[in-house]
């Protein structure tokens, strides 16, 4: 599949969320929300919520509460995880019910696994090796774990194949226009995700010039050339976090368990605060100032560093201007 | 002076504190090993240097994290890297000293369950699963594992091994040249628990007032007792305050 760049468009890649899930992620899917704990898409979740996509595939090292609430409103016909668990308060209920009922199929893998099959699709690789764990049932319950031998010792390595979800979703701090991406705090499987997958979308808490971005191009992980649509989402994580933004809401974490645990509970909290909802704004806006206030964060700047410029050239820059 | 009243929870948590050395490089799980290790940390281990999975290295919360990823343990960190170069550069690598790991059972050699009760493809309980564990058991120097002690949980043979123990004895373990050294003690509510030199799991100390009787009771499998069968010391005060201003609102000590 060809990608098309908007690059002559002085708006880049710029679009609403509802046109970028609209355009990008289609019935059947598989989807690959990134963020490992930090810079969840919840918004993007909701979103294909509204939007009734089904029969996608879910695939996630930890599928959170993002992909519980996709489960619990029908749009996945599969799942694949490596930490199936509310992260620190236990089960993810719609998950375990849905699977333990048989409504939904499962492939399971251990997190280095997982991400070892993300790490090789965006390599462009058929497989990564891994050194074996002699823990086999796992690999005796999910047929893609193999062993080849190492051609050069001769010893047996652990394979899997390389996931190239087709859409992958991204949250980050702050993005150009194009999607070139600053992220910081914790990476998880973030950078493996964008260049694994056919086609992605990047949601972001500012947008920010290209300026920015080159000011500091160590930090920018995603770049532009694997992003198909980029859009300005604030307080897109939430219940999940963005470093330096706002804080991650374990009070809604903890409270989840009682809501995903009864159906009926589920049922009404996705109508009120996803089908009720018309968009992240009307949701951060329904959340009240009491949240806003719980989750705001003192400063904790990072030292600046210089990247330095050849005098020569700054001399040169100095006298053009 | 009697020892201070503790929780069961509080009891594992300090036990499990005290095994961290100064130094060591610990790969912290979720729930009561994060405890342990921030414990150690702040009492007899400040050069601990606390890793966590998601891929942050020297974290130093100023609260207790509630997750794995939570935003405070990205602040003042040494450094922070990707899953994959977590998992391939610090616990394949082998810069892995201690490894915590946690499951619904614990069986005679070690081995540990954290996916599913029952049948795997009809499972009659579904759990959360692998995780980081699978290869933290495999790789780390030192595997550590903390629960509380209920005959369920502590069967002769786990319904499926999430990862490796010594699988049926040290030597089926040495046979699969695993670079970690397996199971070093498993941390109960009633005592300690450490593999002998076949790798299966023995009573080497009772916490203070608990009965051998007792906890053979609450263990599946016919339990071998050490011949220096030792008593833990009770939590100390300064043990319990450190630990208890870790976990204020009781979310994991009860």
């Amino acid at each position: 599949m060809t990608r098309t760049f908007q690059t002559a468009h002085h708006a880049g890649k710029l679009t609403t969320l509802a046109q970028a899930v609209r355009r990008l992620v289609h019935d059947g899917d598989t989807l690959y929300a990134a963020g490992f704990t930090h810079l969840i898409p919840f918004a993007a979740g909701h979103e294909i919520i509204r939007q009734g996509r089904r029969d996608l595939t879910l695939a996630r090292a930890t599928p959170d509460l993002i992909y519980d609430q996709l489960i619990a409103a029908g749009c996945a016909r599969k799942v694949i995880f490596s930490y199936a668990g509310n992260p620190g308060v236990g089960s993810l209920h719609a998950l375990r019910r849905a699977i333990e009922a048989g409504h939904i199929e499962w492939e399971e893998y251990s997190h280095f696994g997982l991400i070892t099959r993300l790490a090789a699709g965006a390599a462009g690789l058929p497989f990564l090796p891994m050194n074996p764990t002699g823990a086999d049932d796992l690999p005796r319950a999910n047929p893609h774990y193999r062993s080849v031998t190492d051609p050069y010792s001769g010893r047996q390595v652990t394979v899997l194949p390389a996931l190239k979800p087709d859409v992958a979703i991204l949250h980050v701090q702050r993005a150009d226009p194009q999607g070139n991406a600053h992220l910081w705090g914790i990476v998880g499987e973030q950078k493996e995700a964008a260049f694994a997958a056919e086609r992605v979308i990047l949601t972001a808490e500012e947008i920010v010039p290209p300026e920015v971005i080159r000011s500091d191009p160590n930090r920018t992980l995603i770049p532009g050339l694997v992003v198909d649509a980029v859009c300005h989402v604030p307080h897109c994580a939430h219940p999940s976090y963005a470093q330096g933004y706002y804080d991650r809401d374990n009070d809604f974490y903890l409270g989840w368990d009682a809501i995903s645990r009864d159906p009926k509970g589920l049922a009404a909290w996705l109508e009120e605060w996803v089908f009720d909802v018309c968009d992240r704004q009307a949701y951060w806006e329904k959340l009240g100032p009491q949240v806003h206030a719980r989750l705001a964060l003192a400063p904790a700047w990072s030292e600046p560093v210089n990247y330095g410029r050849c005098s020569a050239a700054a001399e040169d820059r100095e006298a053009r201007s | 002076m009697s020892a201070p009243a503790c929780t069961p929870a509080e009891l594992m948590v300090v036990n499990a504190a005290r095994l961290l050395r100064e130094g060591d490089v610990v790969l912290v799980g979720v729930g009561l090993p994060n405890l342990a290790c921030n414990l150690a940390r702040r009492l007899h281990a400040p050069g601990l240097v606390m890793v966590y999975e998601a891929g942050v290295i020297g974290a130093q919360p100023e609260r207790l994290p509630l997750s794995i990823g939570d935003p405070c343990l990205a602040v003042g960190a040494l450094s922070i890297c990707s899953m994959y170069e977590l998992f391939a550069h610090y616990l394949q690598r082998g810069l892995i000293s201690v490894g915590f790991v946690g499951g619904a059972q614990i069986d005679r050699y070690g081995n540990l369950n954290a996916t599913v009760i029952g049948d795997y493809r009809r499972p009659k309980v579904r759990l959360p699963g692998s995780g980081g564990s699978m290869e933290i058991a495999a790789w780390a120097d030192r595997v550590y594992m903390m629960a509380p002690h209920r005959r369920r949980r502590f069967p002769a043979r786990c319904d499926f091994i999430t990862s490796a123990g010594f699988l049926d004895g040290r030597s089926s373990r040495r046979a699969r040249r695993l670079r970690g050294g397996g199971p070093a003690a498993v941390v109960t509510d009633l005592a300690l628990l450490e593999p002998d030199a076949q790798g299966e799991l023995t009573l080497v100390a009772l916490h203070p007032g608990v009965t051998i009787e007792q906890v053979q009771a609450q263990t599946g499998w016919p339990l071998q007792v050490a011949e220096d069968l030792r008593t833990t010391q009770p939590p100390t005060r300064e043990e319990l305050e450190t630990l208890r201003a870790l976990d204020p609102q009781g979310v994991y000590l009860g």
